[in-house]
């Protein structure tokens, strides 16, 4: 079969699943609403230090992270809240983490910016930028070395595409023949610098070509074509070791973090990518497919603002660290 | 027992390791198919394949990189720097990655992996190629650092080293590669964090590692001579620093002397003679001397290196200074 013939059948059965269709919509709004609530936390001061939200950016996360396997790894930067629980990381514990609670995904010695599961091979947010691509290479190697049929995603932003790692890793992924498919989520900014004002090619995808790998660019606010192509590029990295890079263009509706002003973008430009909201268009597009209703949206709605209340209760009574814990875990105690 | 050179006690300790577990692999550049630039790795390739003994670009983030990331996935990587001037190219992956990976993800996930780089100068390589830079990264919580100054504990360290869960900095140093001396045959182990007393004296106390080991050894010889009695502590465990043999050795001579290849200021030296001071300051009889090398970048020109790094003549001078014998 064709590749164009296969991407139509792919289309089609995506849109006559409706459990998948709805599983992306729910998880979308999850860390909506969960990425709301972090912010109006922070305001309140009980979540401390840098906080990078994913509010727009839900359809590039869903659509590529819910392509993996459970025992698919993912590797991410400082904006991962909503990477986390992509992969299934429990609200609770993401929440408990930005808390600084013992009972974070990290213990409390992470924060925000460095959650982690292990259980769901969230192998971490790391907050020095493109610094996690060669890690994942890393794992990619492992796989390889055990022949196992797994696959890395690696997560990063524009900015990450014009650091040293990020072309030492491309290279040697697709010299070795690694199961990585590394994602970018394009939001047109890397901080405050517009990505025209801080790479030499805006196309992100087209850097994949001096590394002779496959590179593509998708909408990055449709979470279905989103799907579509990171489905065949993960398909392609387990079966045949062929790494890749996919450009999803999308948008933070907030500012880089939460104590940035956002004096550098337009209103009208934010307006304009807001109208785009993948969250709604799904929705919109379930209703046409009479897969949805609006009562349906309202429960679903309800349903996930349930959980993300009850992961900032978890959050507020779970105990802080004991300061007699300080140097637990700056090494390894047991040997093998 | 075998004679060894340094260089074939690593090598041994790298091939016995290879044998008794799967999961260790080695990358670095030219380690394979060239057999290493200082040959600590030949005939692995040939024995293994390129699949546990991986020839890389010469791109080091990625190599510690690499490293880290299949450490994290359950191997047992050891990653060798051609020489450690190169691992700052990669000091993000070491410091901001490898050290800390194990807390700051709350003891989730462990980093098991060794990086070896030679340091040390004395071969006209200039100011990118000759320099020691181990107190850098025995200055970060997360990482072990090790620097051996005899073949048997070469062996018997890196051993340790690869089955430590932790990232572990493994100094050697280019000046010491053909360094003989008896190594145990076959499951030799030396612990990462004991230092020991190589050499028995009464009078003062050298601490030194690596090649400095060597050459306080040689300056012993020769203070023996003129009727001075120096105790030479190997202080091959610097991170973390195992202070107990040096600190009951300046308890008997009541004097000490720091002995490193690399620049004085901030460096082990600095960090020895504090600890010396907080511990046994009463049992001093005068203040600790530290010698290193020059405060210059290394230069090229043969008269000037000379001058650069520390000899046995410094030891010696220093010895006889500290104890009043001019």
């Amino acid at each position: 079969m064709k590749l164009d013939q296969r991407e139509t059948v792919r289309r089609k059965n995506l849109l006559a699943d409706r459990e998948t269709l709805l599983g992306l919509y729910r998880e979308m709004l999850l860390i909506r609403r969960f990425e709301e609530k972090t912010a109006q936390m922070y305001q309140m001061a009980r979540i401390g230090g840098f906080c990078h939200l994913n509010i727009g950016e839900e359809a590039a996360i869903v659509g590529t992270i819910s392509s993996l396997r459970p025992e698919d790894y993912v590797y991410s930067n400082y904006r991962e809240h909503g990477h986390a629980l992509a992969k299934g990381v429990d609200p609770k514990a993401v929440m408990a983490e930005l808390y600084g609670k013992e009972t974070g995904t990290s213990k409390g010695r992470g924060g925000s910016m460095h959650l982690f599961s292990a259980e769901h091979r969230f192998h971490g947010g790391y907050a020095i930028v493109g610094e996690a691509l060669p890690i994942a290479v890393g794992t990619g190697y492992a796989i390889r070395y055990r022949e196992k049929p797994e696959v890395v995603m690696s997560i990063f932003g524009d900015g990450a595409t014009n650091i040293g790692a990020f072309h030492e890793s491309l290279n040697v992924a697709k010299l070795w023949k690694l199961p990585i498919v590394f994602v970018c989520i394009n939001n047109l900014y890397g901080m405050g610098t517009a990505v025209n004002r801080a790479s030499a090619v805006t196309e992100i995808w087209k850097k994949a070509c001096a590394y002779d790998m496959t590179g593509e660019r998708v909408d990055g606010m449709d979470v279905l074509k989103v799907r579509e192509v990171a489905e065949r590029l993960v398909e392609q990295a387990r079966t045949e070791h062929e790494p890749s890079l996919l450009e999803c263009v999308t948008y933070r509706y907030k500012g880089h973090s939460m104590s940035d002003p956002d004096t550098y973008r337009q209103k009208d430009e934010i307006k304009e990518w807001q109208g785009r909201d993948a969250i709604l268009a799904l929705g919109n597009r379930l209703k046409a497919l009479k897969m949805l209703t609006d009562a349906d949206i309202e429960r679903i709605d309800q349903e996930v603002t349930a959980q993300v209340e009850e992961a900032v209760t978890f959050a507020e009574e779970s105990p802080e660290p004991d300061p007699k814990d300080l140097y637990r875990n700056v090494y390894v105690e047991e040997r093998r | 027992m075998p004679v060894l050179t340094i260089r074939d006690a690593l090598n041994q300790a790298l091939r016995e390791e290879m044998l008794r577990d799967e999961s260790v692999f080695l990358l670095g550049e030219d380690i394979g198919l060239y057999d290493g630039s200082f040959k600590v790795t030949r005939g692995l390739y040939k024995e293994f394949g390129e699949r546990r003994v991986l020839d890389t670009p010469i791109a080091e983030e990625v190599i510690v990189g690499t490293a880290i990331g299949a450490a994290m996935a359950g191997l047992r990587p050891v990653a060798e720097m051609m020489t450690i001037n190169f691992i700052l190219v990669a000091i993000d992956q070491v410091v901001n990655a490898a050290a800390h990976i194990h807390y700051m993800f709350g003891g989730g996930i462990a980093v098991p992996m060794v990086i070896r780089a030679p340091g040390g100068g004395g071969h006209q390589l200039g100011a990118q190629h000759s320099h020691s830079h181990e107190n850098w990264f025995a200055h970060v919580p997360g990482l072990k650092v090790v620097a051996p100054g005899t073949p048997a504990d070469a062996k018997g360290m890196l051993k340790a080293a690869i089955r430590d869960d932790n990232p572990v900095i493994f100094i050697e140093n280019e000046g010491t590669y053909a360094v003989k001396g008896e190594v145990p045959e076959g499951e030799h182990l030396t612990p990462l964090d004991r230092n020991e007393v190589k050499r028995e004296g009464h009078d003062l106390t050298i601490c030194a590692h690596s090649r400095m080991l060597v050459v306080a050894m040689d300056a012993a010889r020769e203070l023996e001579q003129e009727g001075i009695s120096a105790e030479v502590v190997d202080m091959r465990a610097l991170r973390p620093l195992d202070m107990a043999p040096a600190l009951a050795s300046v308890r008997k001579t009541g004097h000490a002397i720091t002995l490193e290849e690399g620049w004085r200021s901030f460096g082990i030296g600095s960090e020895i003679a504090s600890r010396i001071y907080e511990e046994a300051f009463d049992d001093l009889d005068a203040p600790v001397a530290r010698i290193g090398s020059a405060e210059v970048p290394a230069p090229y020109n043969k008269r000037l290196e000379k001058i650069t790094f520390p000899g046995k003549a410094d030891v010696i001078v220093t010895a006889r200074a500290l104890l009043g014998r001019n």
